[in-house]
């Protein structure tokens, strides 16, 4: 192979990051919580496993959750990425999701809490959409929200985990925006 | 990681002309298996086509009553179809056992089929495997193989195929629809993927630089009642130990239709050919639907460690049989 017929190893990518336009020059390696931590200095978002295991680095793109440590940077040219950061929105108020983690306590270290409310923010979005889980039971109607109940939020959150424990929080915390 | 070139190609052709220019790229769909692999090393392309964003993520009923589902149509948005729900519940139960919401919004149909083994030694570059690397040795045959085969396993190889969504699609007789530069081809989802035999780098009869475009969902499975469930570690979040897949019709008390593929025992979705022909004709009762499955599990070969696989399949493929079979009537 010619090296002129091998494309390069880096690419221009545009994102919007919390409402922001961000252009930058990319190693084809990076994922985005890479991109987000070091090149943006956005280190709400956590690197817990790097592998998809552990939900610490979920962010939304275009609105969906997902693991930030598996997304390489260079696809997501033209996405619309909200982290931690960003989900209070351009006020100083938090997200309603962050004050209820705050009155429930629903963290101890916290390393894992950006993931867990960045996740939930997606989980809520995808149960109004009418999205069903593992537990919801099939019979149930195709169209509108699924209803949220305790075994619900645990199924839908059990990407994101909690070496802390604080799970029995975290549920009610959500429990509380529902 | 190596680094590596990245192309968007704006079409199927596209796609496939640019594999065959760069022989050895990877194509990139949602990138969960992928990255991971890229990130410990086990893959290594010099050159990564993304396909997420090819027109391929539409789903489409066909006039035959069929469903075309494309292969880049988001594991979570596939288990919500309503027509999926409906028609083919198996499929979208199956998708929702898998992975996790946030691996689901990413994971793609046609990436899903191809994902790899999650054998700890292929996945560790300091280990032997001949699946990642040929004639070095299996690491899990005297090693740790608790979560390995017990069909269909060879010397070479004990790996198990991790795909919830392939071990639906297999009992559903679904077909996958690939496209190369020498055209296009369908197969059963059910002969897809390969036994490790001598080969077992080769996970599946794709050949190099195929695409996969979509799967299609017969019309002689739509209605039809189905279901699927997996036995694992732990409530949520884990690959199964065992799963099982049912697609099931009675008429009069007797079995008209069935297909049964087993999860997390093979190095494919493992349709049980037996169970089926031994179920079609007969009285659909707990007695026979024993008699089926154990003449299926009579093959099973377990390894040192993982016997318990037999009779946690015999008991879930029991349960389901059971539960999809409506009650006899009243005498
Ligand atoms: C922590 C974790 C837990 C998981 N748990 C489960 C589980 O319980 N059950 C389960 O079933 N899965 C599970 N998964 C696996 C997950 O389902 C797969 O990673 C996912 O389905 C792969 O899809 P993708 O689109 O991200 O594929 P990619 O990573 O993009 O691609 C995977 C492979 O397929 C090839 N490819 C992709 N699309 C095409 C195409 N259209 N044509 C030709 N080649 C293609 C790629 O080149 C690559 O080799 C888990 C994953 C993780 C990280
Ligand atoms: S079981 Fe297969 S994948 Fe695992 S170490 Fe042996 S050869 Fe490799
Ligand atoms: S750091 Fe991404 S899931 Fe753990
Ligand atoms: S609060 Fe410490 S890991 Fe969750």
């Amino acid at each position: 192979m010619s090296s002129a017929s091998r494309p390069g190893h880096h690419s221009e990518v545009t994102l919007r990051v919390n409402g922001k336009p961000h252009t930058l020059r990319v190693d084809h390696r990076r994922v985005l919580l890479d991109l987000l931590r070091e090149d943006l200095d956005l280190t709400g978002s956590k690197k817990g496993c790097d592998h998809g295991q552990c939900g610490a680095c979920t962010v939304l793109v275009d609105g969906r959750r997902l693991n930030s440590c598996l997304l390489l940077a260079v696809t997501l040219d033209g996405s619309e990425v909200t982290t931690v950061e960003g989900l209070g929105g351009d006020g100083d108020e938090p997200h309603p999701l962050q004050r209820a983690f705050l009155d429930r306590d629903a963290f101890q270290c916290g390393y894992c809490t950006p993931g867990q409310l960045c996740s939930a923010v997606g989980m809520l979005a995808e149960a109004a959409a009418g999205h069903l889980s593992h537990v919801t039971d099939p019979a149930a109607p195709a169209e509108g929200p699924v209803p949220l109940d305790r075994r619900e939020i645990r199924e839908r959150m059990s990407a994101n985990l909690c070496r802390c424990g604080a799970y029995p929080r975290i549920v009610e915390a959500i429990e509380d925006v529902i | 990681m190596t680094g590596f070139g990245y192309l968007r190609p704006g079409s199927v052709q596209e796609a496939v002309e640019a594999y065959a220019a760069h022989p050895g790229a990877r194509y990139l769909a949602g990138g969960t298996n992928l990255v991971d692999l890229l990130k410990l090393g086990v893959e290594r392309p010099a050159l990564l086509i993304d396909i997420g964003r090819l027109p391929l993520d539409g789903v489409e009923e066909l006039p035959d009553g069929s469903l075309r589902v494309g292969a880049t149509v988001r594991n979570s948005d596939l288990a919500a179809d309503p027509r999926v729900r409906e028609r083919w519940p198996a499929l979208s139960q199956a998708l929702l056992a898998g992975a996790s919401a946030q691996l689901r919004n990413a994971a793609t149909t046609g990436g899903n089929l191809l994902q790899r083994t999650r054998c700890p030694y292929f996945q560790d570059l300091g280990k032997p495997c001949n699946k990642r690397e040929p004639g070095s040795g299996c690491g899990a045959r005297e090693g740790v193989h608790r979560d390995h085969a017990v069909l269909g396993h060879s010397e070479l190889c004990i790996a198990t195929n991790p795909s919830d969504m392939a071990v639906a699609l297999a009992a559903l007789d679904a077909q996958v629809e690939l496209y190369g530069t020498d055209g296009a081809r369908r197969l059963p989802v059910a002969d897809f993927h390969r036994l490790p035999g001598e080969h077992p780098e080769r996970d599946t009869w794709i050949r190099p630089g195929e695409l996969i475009t979509g799967v299609l969902l017969p019309a002689a499975t739509a209605g039809v009642p189905s279901a699927y469930r997996k036995a694992r570690d732990r409530a949520s979040y884990a690959f199964a130990l065992a799963s099982v897949a049912v697609v099931l019709r009675v008429a009069d008390g007797v079995v008209d239709q069935v297909g049964v593929a087993f999860g997390g025992l093979a190095h494919r979705p493992w349709r049980a050919r037996h169970t089926e022909l031994a179920l079609l004709g007969a009285p659909a009762t707990p007695a026979a639907f024993e008699g089926a499955v154990d003449l299926e599990l009579a093959h099973a070969e377990p390894l040192r460690d993982n016997a318990y696989k037999v009779f946690l399949a015999h008991n879930l493929a029991l349960d389901v049989l059971n539960r999809l079979a409506p009650a006899p009537a009243p005498a």
